[in-house]
């Protein structure tokens, strides 16, 4: 019925039609319904029924571990707040809702899940609007296709703020992203920089305190409460495990970013696109790598100042952004390396740079978001080099 | 003092990096960074340069211009420091003029490329941009020469990492309004945002 109704305006949209202009929107809603009728001719492409929309539909979905527990986690922190001091209800409209529908209950999944949805779903759906907005325009201007690039960045996007921010800054963040990170560059494939990563950055230098300050992480007014890594920078170690085990944070019972929490969820999200082979195993395996290797060297260099130095890699692997980055925004297929070689190489200096960041700059304790994007800056260096020393070689075999 | 020396080292490369910290040195960084080829070569050139003139530049201020410099010459107190600008410029050209033959003559695929980069490095702001950090901050000799080579290598670093990303955005679809100069200038802005990772580090 569906394909009736298209079909049936689709003329209008058509070279000559009344709405040619806005053939990219209506490409868009055919093409997420169906699948495209254009299918590659030529001799020389790869037999599988894999495209970029199923590619970017599978990154989307694998998401969505890490985004209901980062509800139910928002939800969870937020109430258990509210329970140990007496605070019912705020004059917010979500108060509203949370009284209708369910109770304060920190102790039920349901109530916790409906109150974390009620902070993130606005975040998401502005995301989500401003963002496609953008693209629509840009498609319709420039002649291209709106695709399915958005949904990730969108999600990826909404997950790495925390639940608190103001939506304004929402919007003004995925902006940026978009269009400054993609459609000037031409659109999705054409950009250098991973777009959501890039709006959150911007958000982080232009607003640090909604985005980074000690109020920001729990759904509550007047709350105010470090995340684990800021903890660990003023107090090192044993501040750290005197508030959570890693267990904890390994399943992400704890403060920060809404959909970064978890290293579970993200870890069941992460295998499955690394299964997949959409996520190239070699770059989760360089940031795995570069990560322990420079964790154990700040651990044997020690530290008589920064109480930072002490942390385990393995609690690195927990704490902050570093799954969600390392299984969703350095795997980005477009601003990542291209060789082989060269993506081990890039995650391995993504590894070492996030430590580099967490424990040598006291301005950011959070480091996978820049970590990730001098990463991405340095990826067209380092194809280059690993494509001249190929050249190099090969040349060198030949010539015996 | 090898610790100090490292931390001024890193510090010159990624903290404070000419090109992408105090934007210094644009005209050449946007204009020769189309290849990366070209790009690595004017990026020695500029370390080069940088690393002879800084501790060059600090001797004239330390032995010539300084205010007591002249003891020697029995001039205790004549304040030379007004001169400053003209001898560290003088300088500068000098050691590109040297660089330049010796280019010509030994690399001349890279003295074709560069072309009038090469002798425009003389008035390129990140290398006199050097000389009056050093001026500004009292480096010793020492300080100086590692200062110099640092904040050459950080320049060539970035520009050799433009020049990757340059490489890449070939492929890519800019608006016709945007293209050149435009997404160059947009694509540095967003290389510093990244670059601001190292902002704030203390050594």
């Amino acid at each position: 019925m569906i394909r009736k109704l298209f079909d049936k305006i689709e003329p209008h949209f058509e070279k000559g039609g009344k709405y040619h202009k806005y053939y990219a929107v209506y490409e868009m809603f055919d093409t997420f319904f169906f699948s495209p009728s254009s299918v590659t001719h030529s001799a020389a492409h790869v037999r599988d029924g894999i495209d970029l929309k199923r590619i970017m539909i599978t990154v989307w979905l694998c998401t969505f571990p890490a985004m209901f527990f980062g509800m139910y986690n928002v939800g969870a922190q937020a109430l258990g707040y509210m329970a140990e001091n007496n605070i019912t209800a705020q004059g917010d409209w979500r108060f509203f809702f949370t009284d209708l529908l369910i109770g304060y209950n920190p102790a039920s999944i349901w109530d916790c899940f409906i109150y974390g949805a009620m902070y993130f779903l606005p975040i998401y759906a502005v995301t989500f609007a401003v963002g496609i907005a953008w693209e629509i325009l840009f498609a319709v201007k420039r002649g291209h296709e709106v695709n399915e690039g958005f949904f990730v960045t969108s999600v990826l996007f909404a997950l790495s703020c925390p639940p608190t921010v103001p939506l304004w800054q929402v919007a003004l963040g995925i902006s940026f992203g978009v269009v400054l990170g993609k459609e000037v560059f031409g659109g999705t494939g054409k950009n250098f920089l991973n777009p959501a990563l890039t709006g959150r950055a911007f958000l982080f230098f232009a607003y640090p305190a909604s985005m980074s300050g000690d109020a920001a992480w729990t759904a509550v007014d007047g709350f105010s409460g470090a995340t684990a890594l800021s903890v660990a920078a003023s107090g090192g170690m044993e501040a750290l495990q005197g508030q959570l085990t890693w267990m904890d944070a390994f399943i992400g019972n704890m403060q920060g970013s809404i959909g970064e929490t978890s290293a579970l969820a993200l870890l069941i999200g992460g295998g499955l696109l690394v299964l997949t082979g959409i996520a190239s195993w070699r770059i989760v395996a360089g940031v795995f790598v570069g990560t322990a290797a420079m964790g154990m060297l700040f651990n044997a260099v020690g530290s008589t100042t920064n109480p930072m130095f002490e942390i385990p890699f393995y609690w690195h692997y927990v704490l902050g952004g570093w799954a969600l980055g390392t299984f969703f925004m350095a795997t980005d297929p477009v601003s990542a390396s291209m060789t082989d070689k060269g993506k081990f190489i890039f995650g391995a200096l993504i590894g070492v740079m996030v430590m580099l960041i967490r424990v040598v700059n006291p301005a950011f304790p959070e480091g996978m978001m820049l970590a990730i994007l001098f990463g991405n800056l340095l990826a067209p260096t380092i194809d280059y080099f690993v494509i001249q020393a190929n050249i190099k070689r090969r040349l060198a075999r030949n010539v015996q | 003092m090898l610790e100090h020396y490292l931390s001024l080292l890193v510090k010159a490369i990624f903290v404070e990096n000419m090109a992408l910290a105090f934007f210094l040195g644009m005209c050449t960084f946007i204009a020769v960074s189309k290849k990366m080829k070209t790009a690595i070569g004017l990026g020695i050139a500029v370390t080069f340069v940088q690393a002879i003139t800084v501790p060059a530049n600090n001797l004239i201020l330390n032995y010539l211009l300084k205010e007591g410099a002249l003891e020697w010459a029995g001039l205790g107190s004549v304040d030379l420091t007004f001169l400053g600008l003209l001898s560290y410029i003088g300088m500068i050209a000098a050691i590109v003029q040297i660089l330049e033959m010796f280019l010509d003559k030994y690399v001349p695929s890279l003295y074709n490329a560069l072309g009038v980069f090469l002798p425009l490095i003389t008035v390129n702001c990140a290398i006199l941009g050097g000389s009056l950090f050093m001026v500004e901050r009292d480096y010793t000799f020492g300080e100086s020469v590692v200062y110099g080579i640092g904040s050459g290598a950080g320049w060539a670093i970035a520009i050799a990492v433009l020049a990757g990303i340059r490489e890449k955005l070939k492929y890519s679809d800019v608006p016709p309004g945007l293209r050149g100069t435009g997404i160059t200038f947009i694509t540095v802005g967003l290389m510093s945002l990244a670059f601001m990772s190292f902002s704030g580090i203390q050594l």
